[in-house]
């Protein structure tokens, strides 16, 4: 028997701090909060409610530990992908390991990583995404399109470089 | 729709997020558009690699213990409220214990009624006892073998009937807290609920009966006979319950409340 949503609390904290001994204070503060905030479930998805707050000890604890992670405000254009260039290269996506995939999913700006985690590991829908980030649903959506883009590219590169050296 | 357009809504598409109409329009642009229809491709390849175990993070297995530890502690720091039952980390009483404690805290904060108190006792209790480990002391359908276990534990043996027959089989029984002082739980099922029925000396006379239906977020039966306070509390829905409740209260018409060994038959 494990706690509820152990982990999933774990692999969201692991993925937004980037660290596996600040992913388990996260994840303690994280249940120790829930506990204090138990008055305000009311009901529905108990995965969500507690990765909101999985969520939210994360960024309290970036901005005291790593206020760079967290910039006060997120410039989505700042961090634009090169037009998606349509080069076979793309597919070659399929040969990409999960080395070089984890190395590109924590170089994603946090914004987009926390969409991308709770999309694809926790099979979130858009919406129970928008709620747990605070943001719209269509925010989702380009989000997730531009993290997607990006990872894309970084593993293209790699393998141009690698083929190339 | 136009390229830009799809390189979006294509995630939307992919994710099973957007509308039929759009759905179509994606469909459609990625026939005719080879451009699009690579990013597609790649997206699904994407997407596959994300599926590896290797980049899911398992907890460690000793950071359950360390959340434990540390709600443990933090629950005897006096700025918590004592709302929340000391090992409320179960799994399968966590939820039922957030829906019982959302409503806990209003009663809290007047001063609660001694109803109010042993009915918060007794769904802690119920809820803690849902944990792993902690339902029975004694596992046993034998309403012989689980009556006697008490004697000596407690000042009097509850009564325990048998309701198998009724569909409300006997799980078996453990010692309790509640209303300030040790009591008997015994443990039914109907189907895949758990009922507790916690049993104590009353010191009042006096026979009645009470409903609580819905009572935070569970339902509850309470009721004195013969100088012995009955509570039935489940996540069985209220007709069930009361079924329950009233076979036990007609039962034990034959069967003497007080304490000594079960009548042979």
């Amino acid at each position: 028997m494990v706690l509820p949503h152990l982990n999933a609390a774990y692999n969201l904290a692991r993925w937004l701090t980037r660290n596996e001994h600040d992913a388990e204070d996260v994840v303690q503060e994280a249940y120790l909060r829930a506990l204090r905030f138990v008055g305000g479930f009311h009901g529905g998805d108990g995965r969500a409610w507690l990765l909101a707050i999985v969520r939210n000890t994360c960024y309290d604890w970036l901005r005291r530990n790593r206020p760079a992670d967290v910039p006060a405000t997120f410039d989505e254009d700042l961090h634009s992908v090169i037009d998606h260039s349509e080069s076979p290269e793309d597919l070659l996506l399929k040969r990409a390991d999960s080395v070089r995939l984890r190395e590109a999913l924590e170089a994603l700006p946090l914004a987009w990583r926390e969409v991308l985690i709770l999309r694809e590991f926790e099979e979130m829908s858009y919406k129970e995404i928008a709620d747990i980030a605070g943001i719209q649903i269509g925010t989702v959506m380009s989000r997730l399109a531009r993290a997607r883009a990006r990872l894309q590219q970084q593993l293209t590169l790699g393998l141009r470089k690698e083929s190339a050296g | 729709m136009n390229c830009s357009d799809v390189r979006t809504f294509v995630h939307g598409y992919l994710d099973k997020e957007i509308d039929l109409v759009r759905h179509v329009e994606i469909e459609e642009h990625l026939r005719t558009c080879t451009a699009c229809s690579q990013v597609h491709h790649a997206q699904v390849a994407l997407r596959s690699a994300l599926k590896s175990d290797e980049l899911y993070f398992k907890a460690p297995p000793r950071l359950e213990r360390q959340v434990r530890m540390a709600a443990r502690r933090a629950d005897r720091k006096p700025w918590l409220p004592r709302l929340v039952p000391r090992e409320w980390i179960g799994a399968a009483a966590a939820a039922a214990a957030l829906v019982a404690l959302g409503i806990l805290v209003g009663p809290m904060l007047g001063r609660p009624s001694l109803t109010e108190r042993t009915a918060q006792d007794v769904v802690s209790a119920h809820v803690r006892s849902l944990m792993p480990g902690h339902l029975t002391d004694v596992v046993s359908s034998e309403q012989h073998t689980v009556k006697p276990w008490f004697a000596g534990k407690l000042d009097s043996s509850p009564p325990v009937v048998d309701l198998s027959g009724e569909g409300f089989p006997l799980v078996g029984g453990r010692l309790d807290y509640a209303a300030r002082q040790p009591v008997a739980a015994l443990v039914y099922r109907r189907g895949a609920h758990v009922i507790n029925l916690f049993v104590w000396p009353s010191a009042s006379t006096r026979d009645f009966a009470e409903t609580a239906d819905g009572r935070l977020g569970y339902n509850v039966f309470y009721w004195t006979r013969g100088e012995t306070n009955f509570w039935a509390i489940s996540d069985l829905n209220a007709t069930e319950l009361r079924q329950f409740a009233r076979l036990v209260q007609a039962r034990l018409v034959s069967v003497p409340p007080t304490d000594g060994p079960a009548p042979t038959p």
